[in-house]
């Protein structure tokens, strides 16, 4: 049976797409499935950085596309397990070095290979979008809780469906419990609302994903941290698990005082 | 101190979440629509030069927008008139 593509997007830059990327990624190979992740960030190479595979990078995608190396030359395995591959892209290229045909043919031939095909896209909704989704069976979309990522968000969802992908799912990073709390951060249900997706998860705002993109280690090797926890529970909803989602407002000071006084 | 008290006793006082939904919502339905705030305007023009030739309208009252519902959205306008135009009422009557 072939393997799933998923497109990792967001319309918006920054919101944490090549995070979840690799965390996904990660999660699912240490769960036994053969992962293949494409950075399809032709020009602005990141995805080898965030894994900590920068210095085993000999071919790119685009060489792989150009003819310089078979696709198997081009695919760097991971350090922590056999399960997964990265194929980089090129950081010296222009984003229309690849066509979507090129795309969807190379994501065709990993997918007779590997279980999943993770492939990050770029920010935006030009030539380096279409080119990621090419090949997709499914889309995920990455926001922040904000006007400007939502909204960007929403406009990926109609142009993924102009392109057959239908029924994406969302990924909801970098809230912030406290914010929500105050009243000063849209929550979840305000999100699913207005876009009208099913939520796939919830990763919080954390230091730790910085302190683990810095090593090159992939947060969700850290069960302890909850940005870890949460895309360790991404990982399992992908897998058809039904997991909870993280209770983020358990923090407050009636929460602090119920669990010193042990009510939970 | 009273900022901790009233957010204590659960007094939410209304944060910048709200204006967030709001201005959201309102930008989506332009999003959606694929209907400029400008188009809008130019077809507020364009109703007001029709409908005046059959009633005089209180422009100032005068309101065009888009609206979401749950699944659907929709033109409202609000159009109130001054009166009939003589004219027409005369060939009505
Ligand atoms: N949950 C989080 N908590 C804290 N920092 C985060 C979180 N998620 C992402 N970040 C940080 O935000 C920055 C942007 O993340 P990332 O590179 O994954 O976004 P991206 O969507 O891939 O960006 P681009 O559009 O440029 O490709 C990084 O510095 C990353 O470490
Ligand atoms: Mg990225």
């Amino acid at each position: 049976m072939p393997g799933k593509a998923l497109v990792i997007t967001s319309g918006k830059g920054g919101v944490g797409k090549t995070t979840a990327t690799a965390n996904l990624g990660l999660g699912l190979a240490l769960r036994g499935h053969k992962v293949a992740l494409v950075d399809s960030d032709t020009g602005l190479r990141n995805l080898d950085v965030v894994m900590g595979l920068e210095n085993r990078i000999v071919y790119d995608l685009v060489d792989v596309i150009e003819g310089n190396c078979r696709l198997a030359q081009a695919l760097i395995r991971d350090k922590r397990t056999r399960n997964l591959v990265l194929l980089p892209t090129a950081q010296s290229k222009e984003k229309d070095a690849v066509k979507p045909e090129q795309m969807k043919e190379l994501v065709k031939q990993l997918k007779e290979e590997f279980d999943y095909i993770l492939v990050d896209s770029p920010a935006g909704i030009e030539h380096g979008f279409r080119n990621a989704v090419a090949g997709a069976d499914e889309a995920i979309i990455v926001t922040t809780p904000e006007v400007a990522a939502v909204r960007d968000a929403d406009r990926i969802i109609g142009l993924l469906e102009a392109s057959g992908l239908y029924d994406p799912s969302l990924i909801v990073n970098r809230v912030r419990p406290d914010m929500v709390r105050r009243g000063d951060m849209m929550d979840i249900t305000d999100i699913i609302d207005i876009l009208a997706i099913p939520l796939l998860g919830v990763v919080p705002d954390d230091e730790g994903i910085i302190v683990s993109t810095n090593r090159g280690e992939p947060v969700v090797l850290n069960g302890r941290c909850r940005s870890g926890e949460a895309f360790g529970n991404i990982v399992r909803r992908l897998e058809g698990e039904e997991v909870p989602f993280l209770d983020l407002r358990g923090d407050g000071i009636f929460e602090k005082l119920k669990r010193l006084v042990g009510l939970r | 101190m009273w900022e901790f008290l009233s957010r204590l006793f659960g007094r939410e006082n209304e944060g910048s979440k709200a204006a967030a939904k709001e201005r959201l919502r309102l930008v989506l339905v332009h999003d959606r629509t694929s209907v400029s705030p400008y188009l809008l305007e130019t077809l507020k023009e364009e109703l007001l030069d029709v409908i005046s030739k059959y009633m005089e309208i209180d422009q100032a009252g005068f309101e065009v927008n888009l609206e979401q519902g749950d699944d659907s959205m929709a033109l409202v306008a609000n159009i109130p008139i001054k009166e009939m135009k003589r004219a027409l009422s005369k060939t009505k009557n």
